[in-house]
């Protein structure tokens, strides 16, 4: 028995939803006396798990597995869930763990718990607290089968280091011809910006711009803070920015740790899609924005004005930070 | 081409939210409920292969009588059929159960099911069903063609897109994207009194395990008030973001 984590990686290097999953396994491995075991595709060198925590590595190495695959990666962890006798299996909230966990969960027939914040409220019966109705609220699930697949929404525990003695060994699980029933045609990224799934600061703009010529210094102000650019869905509706942009109820959900409002009022679709972040500013020109309500820092005034000056207060600042 | 899009019955996104019961209950009173929105850009995209192609569409949800009005509001939006799986659906891989019934039996060569649905926002039924029947699955769809046989789909990924390609029958997770939010059908007069005479078939649920239960509902501890800073003072804001916040 073991507890499976399924650490993400790109280009040969671990996410940080991978190690803040490795440091949330060991936690309930803790709780539950036992170790974590974790399974990784592709990932080239794996020695940076040990400083979270993770007892073993189950390392796959297989061409075929070279672009994410939901079906192919779904049966890779299946495999290495049962390899291990794994009765908690844990993935992270990005687009392809999201994508991955319901297919796992099937295959392992395991109840199933995504957007899960903390740790196990109880581990018997098992409970886990998770968000529902779009970050208006909590609910504490509990799952009642033998095996337990959990997805943790990003930022919700943290990254704890946690040194272990890591053990190594390749994984060849069966992949056959059925697992490749979707064929990725082509992929479009778009380099040299931070995107929203990775970014820890978020520079979010609305209506308030006035129009989308007016980004370049929101554009500015998220390269800046290393942050990724998102908007409101009005702006994304318009055409302004791209859909992928829109961050709410409809949109993408936020959980960053600094999240800045330009010109955005706050509507409740919005708020429900950051409320998970964890600072947020708000510049507005309109001192009754409701955003100001839910908001940890306010300005109230002319983004026009404010935001190029900030731009510039922050160069100094990181230059002397730095 | 036959379409199955999964309707799932939610409170608007505007409603205020509150438990009742000791918070054990989601609190009805005074929630006004819609069709799930990434279910709605599913349905409006089926309903533009209906116009296009001559595909028929049904929808299906599983739930009590009480959300009727949701698929009767499909109906008028143009879906061909209406078939309500008579259940609470209390856990997601019950509800798959169920949808995945309904497909076997109907032979649906395209499932449409949002990517996830705005009260519980569990995001496992689309994918459930696909692991379930064992068919091919596309998540977080922002565009699809269908060719015969065939599907090309857009995705959304983290920092970017991708185009796929699969044959059917196949499940897709659908968003915002997949149609314009401009492009969403409101029903007129005459969709509403033809909905009326549609089919709406009600099926008894399958035998299914339930493998989660919501225990206990929580709201969000209260916020303390913001911290307002002069637009002259920005030094200030920079200050707290750095020493009282520790997030630059």
């Amino acid at each position: 028995m073991s507890i499976l984590i399924y650490a993400e990686s790109a280009e040969g290097k671990f996410k940080k939803v991978a190690l803040e999953l490795a440091s949330y396994a060991k936690k309930v491995a803790e709780s539950l006396g036992t170790t974590v075991t974790a399974v990784t595709v592709n990932a080239g060198d794996v020695s940076e798990l040990s400083k979270y925590g993770v007892d073993k590595v189950l390392k796959v190495n297989n061409d075929k597995l070279a672009g994410f695959t939901a079906k192919a990666y779904a049966d890779v962890i299946k495999q290495a869930a049962q390899k291990e006798a794994a009765k908690v299996v844990l993935l992270s909230s990005t687009t392809d763990s999201i994508y991955l966990s319901s297919l796992v969960a099937v295959a392992l027939e395991a109840g199933f718990a995504s957007n899960v914040v903390g740790l196990p409220v109880s581990t018997s019966p098992f409970q886990v607290k998770r968000t529902a109705f779009s970050n208006k609220a909590f609910n504490i699930t509990e799952i009642n089968t033998d095996v337990k697949v959990l997805a943790l929404a990003k930022n919700s525990y943290g990254i704890f280091e946690s040194a272990s003695s890591l053990t190594e060994e390749d994984f060849n699980p069966t992949i056959g011809d059925a697992d490749f029933g979707v064929k990725v045609v082509s992929v479009e990224k778009v380099s040299g910006k931070v995107s929203i799934a990775d970014a820890d600061i978020v520079v979010s703009a609305g209506r308030g711009l006035k129009g989308p010529e007016n980004w370049g210094m929101i554009e500015e102000l998220a390269s800046v803070l290393g942050a990724a650019t998102a908007c409101s869905k009005p702006v994304s509706d318009l055409g302004w920015r791209p859909h992928g942009e829109h961050v709410g109820q409809t949109g993408k959900p936020v959980a960053t740790n600094l999240y800045i409002a330009i010109g955005i009022s706050g509507a409740i679709q919005h708020i429900a899609g950051i409320n998970s972040s964890k600072v947020k500013v708000v510049i507005n020109s309109d001192p009754e924005a409701p955003f100001f309500k839910v908001a940890d820092y306010g300005i109230v005034g002319d983004a026009f004005e404010i935001v190029p000056q900030l731009i510039t207060k922050l160069k100094a600042f990181k230059e002397q930070h730095s | 081409m036959k379409i199955l899009v999964c309707i799932s019955h939610v409170p608007d996104t505007t409603s205020k939210i509150n438990f009742t019961n000791g918070d054990a209950e989601f609190d009805t009173n005074g929630v006004q409920y819609v069709i799930n929105p990434n279910d709605e850009f599913g349905l409006t995209r089926a309903i533009w292969f209906q116009e296009q192609q001559g595909a028929t569409v049904t929808v299906v949800n599983v739930g009590g009588p009480d959300t009727e009005p949701t698929l009767r509001k499909a109906l008028a939006i143009g879906a061909n059929e209406a078939i309500r799986v008579n259940a609470n659906p209390t856990d997601g891989f019950f509800v798959a159960k169920q949808l995945a019934e309904v497909i076997k039996n109907g032979g649906y060569d395209v499932v449409i099911a949002g990517k996830e649905s705005l009260d519980y926002n569990g995001g496992m039924v689309p994918g459930m069903i696909a692991g379930i029947l064992g068919y091919n699955f596309l998540n977080s769809c922002t565009g699809i063609t269908v060719d015969g046989t065939s599907v090309t789909a857009v995705r959304e990924i983290d920092g970017g897109k991708e185009t796929v390609s699969s044959s059917l029958p196949i499940v897709l997770g659908a968003q915002k994207g997949i149609v314009e939010e401009k492009d969403l059908r409101i029903p007129n007069m005459r969709g509403i009194m033809t909905a009326r005479t549609k089919v709406l078939t009600i099926l008894e649920p399958v035998e299914a395990a339930i493998n989660t239960k919501a225990v206990k509902f929580e709201k969000p501890a209260p916020k303390s008030a913001v911290k307002l800073i002069s637009a002259d003072n920005l030094d200030e804001l920079i200050n707290l973001l750095h020493n009282e916040a520790k997030v630059i």
